[in-house]
């Protein structure tokens, strides 16, 4: 079915067992055996020394289509505000773009966008602009039917999205209808020239396991990406580039679903995604009196103050302060880890932060890998020692 | 050490393993500090069907009988007695109305305590009579339709927070220990209010309160049984719930010796671990060799209540006395050998001694049972001669 | 109501760890249990039966040990299940999934809603529910937090939204994904359990469900997984020695050297 053992060169080594990701492979009666399910990943061809693994690429059922060019980027706004992800999007999309050379277009929906012009500047040859009072609240069925109709009529060959709460909910949508492959939460996307294929990464397994993936026949090729994943560069205010403003069809496109209100969640002071230093706290703070002490060292360096999962989950800090896979993904000037061991699924919402302060008293602590500073030492010394250091400033 | 239980009672044990330790574990420390009974817990317990383990399947219970009921008094107390003895209390205050109650008083009562809705209390003990229980003075007096109640009870477990109490009261005063019947009284009945929440050295989740009546008219319907039954009943009762006592005796002895061996296992003293001194070693090894004999004994004495043998008061308060014993010196020892940080609040181990404590001391207290015992040895010797 | 909830069995942990000298898997116990998230989404299955009473069903596509997690299901409270198994089921990408799980609830029939976890633990896309909805011509909601009124083919949820909630209402049968905020599950009880070991739960194969051989399993999926690395993590911190005085200050002085203090 695609892949095969060689049982004349096996030697019941056990080294494909060892990689599998999905634990599809046994050795029965000293020779290896696949299970049900295999991917075709490679994981174990890559690690058998005696060339004993065969993988066939699977004969595709149709070629890809050869008429689907255009890079898009769809743009996201909420409330007439451009978000930051578009731009970071277009950064990457223009790249992308250049590599297969083909057209980088933005695809934007809302009512009244101030800044459309800069998208051009960010990057995008095109503007593809659906604007409509209907359109300012993020109604996802409007936005999903919308989405096909532009992309049957005008045929991209790759699809990028934002893997905000809205890209999260309305691109499968959009890539179920089309019946074409979508990627969640890509950390990286290149270019295989000669297929002209994305190469779309994203982790698994909780970040454990990274995955490269591709959509061999049907377009467009589909991702979401987090953001602050990639960074936007400067914008270029000489770039031309078209503005096409495309009718909102309000007979043919409808939702079923309906908006009825949006209540704002105002708790913090400072937005932790927006914060330029993040001051954060794990496991190791013990309870939840203990995070006044990073309030304090907070307050200090005009940080906002973060989370990794444990200290949300026991309550000891609402959810809107969590980084991490299931929490919030941060770029910070600045990032301080106090008492956070550094688990996977939490170096993945900070990890590309410009500097990371670790303070753990454990010198095994994963977190001394992700970090730039590392303070091994118990943080309840440490943390009072620097608020002093900086008072003294 | 196996017990070679079924599956049914595996799956129980299991289930209350996994509530023991996912609802119970993160709050007992804040129960006990605050003296809050928890409700949400019980809340718990009914909705994963534990309340219907003690009662008939009639009933709609599950009719799983006393090993049943220790098995998972013996996981909760592992975590928390406090909270295990607020469960084990609703058994024992529903005992007498199963055993001898009329139909009609079942099915009035009993589906709801099956269901956890409802908890229940076994009011005794008095200022005057505790390990003589007998000189109980709350009266029942007897008048058109019903009985008028009048007295006081002490240190009644899950007082104040339970719906349904069964009462023991004197109708006849002049017969002594013949003379006591018992009685269904439910919360908010006219003339039966709550007196003093008691303040207590461990167990504080659960809650000890007295019971206050005055001229606190029943119907006759609320009377179990026949009048003069009273003590009877009471006698049958305890001995059916002794075992209960055992189990959570040794769900606590269980909790400290774990609590202990991780503790030796991680503190390091003079270069090693101090799990690997001998003095330290030969506590443990003893704590160990008596947590494993108190559940044989407690498992053997609820197997025998839950069987045909008719009599088993000789076992069931061995089982109590035994396992009492050592969940007191067991978690004593504990609190030894975690040294100071065992002394202090941080630390799950000096709740767990002064847990124990009580063991010994309710539901007859160790003095009183080891006489029962040693009388029920005389009884034999004599027969033989 | 009719509630189908789409269940995942998940290795028990995400803590794959990888030998760092061999660069290989350690997998040591890892069982299989109910995908964290899709417990949210029974338990809003059971509790709607409770408010409004009717049926829940759990249903799951995987291979045959996934009836060891759908007989969970039941002891936390679903009345049925059903597997869809078939070897040709294998390697599928959410899009075949989406496909699989969509015959499967067209199977059962007179459906009112479909809950689904917001991701698993394993893939964690969060695709399969919306793609799901796509494939049955149903309406989607994702990310609701409560459920705050449910009729005769309507629907009132509030759901999470990056910068607050939305209140959104839309006609049934809908599918929609929850969120760990909406409740807490309960544990199972000891009736579920026995009615969990005598619950026949019935497979349906590819056969039996009526979709294209070629839009299921790996030949059904769009994508292709062309390579399984394990990210690097080769750069060390600088160690900032001393005792907590000096690391302090050691720390003020780098930081002031990148103009953030």
């Amino acid at each position: 079915m695609g892949i095969r053992i060689e049982l004349d060169s096996c030697v019941g080594c056990g080294s494909c067992v060892a990689v599998c990701p999905f634990d599809l492979l046994e050795i029965v009666d000293d020779k290896a055996r696949v299970k049900e399910g295999c991917t075709l990943c490679g994981a174990c061809y890559e690690a058998c020394s005696y060339e004993a693994i065969q993988i066939d690429a699977i004969p595709e059922a149709e070629a890809a289509s050869d008429s689907h060019r255009g890079i898009w980027v769809f743009a996201e706004a909420r409330n007439g505000q451009l978000k930051e992800v578009a731009y970071e999007l277009l950064s990457k999309g223009r790249e992308l773009a250049d590599s297969l050379d083909t057209e980088l277009s933005a695809v934007c929906f809302g009512h009244d966008i101030a800044g459309i012009d800069r998208l051009i500047a960010g990057g995008a040859d095109k503007v593809y602009l659906v604007d409509s009072p209907e359109l300012n609240s993020n109604a996802e069925d409007l936005y999903t039917r919308q989405m096909v109709e532009l992309i049957q009529q005008y045929q991209p060959e790759i699809v990028i999205a934002g893997a905000t709460s809205l890209g999260r909910s309305f691109i499968p949508r959009v890539a179920a209808i089309l019946g074409t492959g979508l990627t969640a939460d890509c950390t990286a996307l290149e270019i295989d020239n000669e297929k002209r294929l994305l190469l779309q990464t994203r982790p698994t397994f909780g970040g454990n396991i990274m995955a490269t993936i591709i959509c061999p026949v049907k377009r467009p090729q589909m991702s979401t990406v987090r953001p602050r994943v990639f960074k936007a560069s400067a914008p270029d205010a000489g770039r031309q580039g078209q503005i096409i403003r495309v009718d909102f069809d309000r007979e043919h496109i409808t939702s079923k679903t309906r908006l009825l209100n949006f209540v704002e969640d105002i708790t913090e002071t400072v937005k932790i995604e927006e914060a330029d230093i993040i001051v954060s706290g794990g496991r190791g703070l013990g309870k939840a009196e203990n995070f006044q002490l990073l309030e304090e060292l907070a307050a200090k360096l005009g940080a906002a103050l973060g989370a990794s999962r444990p200290p949300v989950d026991e309550g000891w800090l609402p959810y809107s302060h969590q980084v991490g896979q299931t929490g919030k993904t941060v770029c910070p000037r600045l990032y301080i880890a106090c008492g956070i061991s550094g688990a996977i699924q939490h170096l993945a919402g900070m990890q590309t932060s410009d500097i990371i302060v670790a303070i753990n008293d454990d010198p095994n602590a994963p977190i001394f890998e992700a970090a730039t500073y590392g303070i091994i030492g118990d943080l309840f010394k440490v943390v009072p020692m620097l608020i002093e250091k900086l008072k003294a400033q | 050490m196996e017990h070679f239980l079924n599956d049914d009672q595996k799956t129980i044990k299991g289930l209350a393993r996994r509530i023991a330790e996912e609802r119970i574990l993160p709050v007992r420390a804040e129960l006990d500090e605050k003296e809050e009974f928890p409700w949400a817990i019980m809340k718990d317990l009914a909705e994963a069907d534990m309340f219907r383990i003690f009662i008939p399947e009639e009933y709609e219970g599950l009719g799983g009988g006393c090993l049943g009921l220790c098995l998972v008094v013996e996981e909760l107390s592992r975590i928390c007695s406090g909270v295990a003895v607020s469960y084990a209390a609703s058994a024992l205050g529903c005992f007498i109305l199963m055993d001898y109650g009329s139909d009609a008083q079942k099915q009035q009562y009993l589906p709801d305590i099956a269901a956890g809705k409802r908890l229940t209390a076994f009011a005794l003990t008095e200022p005057t009579a505790g390990s003589d229980a007998s000189a109980i003075r709350t009266t029942a007096e007897k008048v058109d339709g019903g009985y008028v109640l009048n007295g006081t009870k002490q240190f009644i477990t899950n007082g104040g927070e339970a719906e349904i109490y069964t009462v023991i009261a004197l109708t006849d005063k002049s017969r002594g220990a013949r003379g006591a019947s018992a009685f269904l009284v439910e919360k908010d009945t006219p003339g039966f209010s709550f007196g003093k929440k008691e303040k207590k050295m461990g167990i504080r989740a659960s809650s000890t309160s007295e019971l206050v009546f005055r001229n606190c008219l029943v119907s006759e319907e609320n009377l179990i049984g026949k009048e003069g039954m009273g003590f009877i009943m009471t006698m049958k009762l305890l001995d059916r719930s002794r075992p209960g006592i055992g189990a959570q005796a040794l769900g606590l002895a269980q909790g400290a010796l774990e609590a202990t061996v991780d503790y030796a296992r991680q503190r390091v003293q003079f270069g090693h671990p101090i799990i690997a001194q001998p003095v330290v070693q030969d506590m443990l090894a003893d704590m160990a060799i008596h947590v494993e004999a108190a559940r044989a004994l407690v498992y053997a004495a609820a197997r025998t209540v839950d069987s045909e043998v008719k009599s088993f008061t000789e076992e069931s308060a061995m089982a109590k006395v035994f396992a009492s014993d050592v969940a007191m010196k067991v978690a004593t020892d504990a609190v030894q050998i975690c040294g100071g940080a065992g002394y202090m609040k941080d630390y799950p181990i000096e709740k767990m001694m002064r847990d124990a404590k009580i063991t010994q001391i309710y539901e007859g207290s160790n003095q009183v049972l080891r006489n029962a015992i040693a009388i029920e040895l005389r009884k034999r010797k004599a027969r033989t001669e | 109501m009719n509630v189908v909830v789409c269940l995942k069995q998940v290795p028990g942990t995400t803590e794959v760890k990888i030998d760092p000298q061999t660069n290989t898997l350690i997998r040591q116990g890892i069982e299989n249990i109910i995908n964290p998230l899709d417990s949210y989404a029974l338990e809003e299955g059971v509790r709607i039966r409770e408010r409004y009473g009717g049926k829940v069903t759990a249903i799951s596509m995987g291979p045959p040990q996934a009836e060891e997690m759908l007989k969970e299901a039941i002891s936390l409270g679903a009345d049925g299940a059903v597997l869809l198994s078939d070897r040709d089921f294998a390697g599928a990408d959410t899009w075949a999934t989406a496909g699989t799980l969509a015959a499967g609830v067209r199977k059962l029939q007179q459906t009112d809603i479909v809950i689904c976890g917001r991701q698993t633990l394993d893939g964690d896309t969060g695709q399969v529910g919306p793609e799901v909805a796509e494939m049955l011509g149903i309406p989607f909601v994702a990310y609701v937090s409560r459920i705050e009124e449910m009729a005769e083919g309507y629907i009132r949820v509030q759901r999470m939204v990056e910068d607050g909630h939305e209140i959104i209402e839309s006609p049934l049968p809908a599918v929609i994904t929850v969120v760990k905020e909406i409740n807490t599950p309960r544990l199972p009880s000891l009736r579920g359990i026995a009615m969990s070991k005598r619950t026949v739960i019935p497979t349906w194969t590819a056969g039996e469900l009526d979709i294209e051989q070629d839009k299921i399993g790996l030949a059904g999926s769009a994508t292709r997984v062309v390579k399984i690395f394990f990210p690097q993590r080769d750069c060390q911190a600088e160690i900032l020695q001393g005792d907590p005085e000096s690391q302090a200050e050691r720390l003020v002085s780098k930081l002031k050297e990148a103009g953030l203090v």
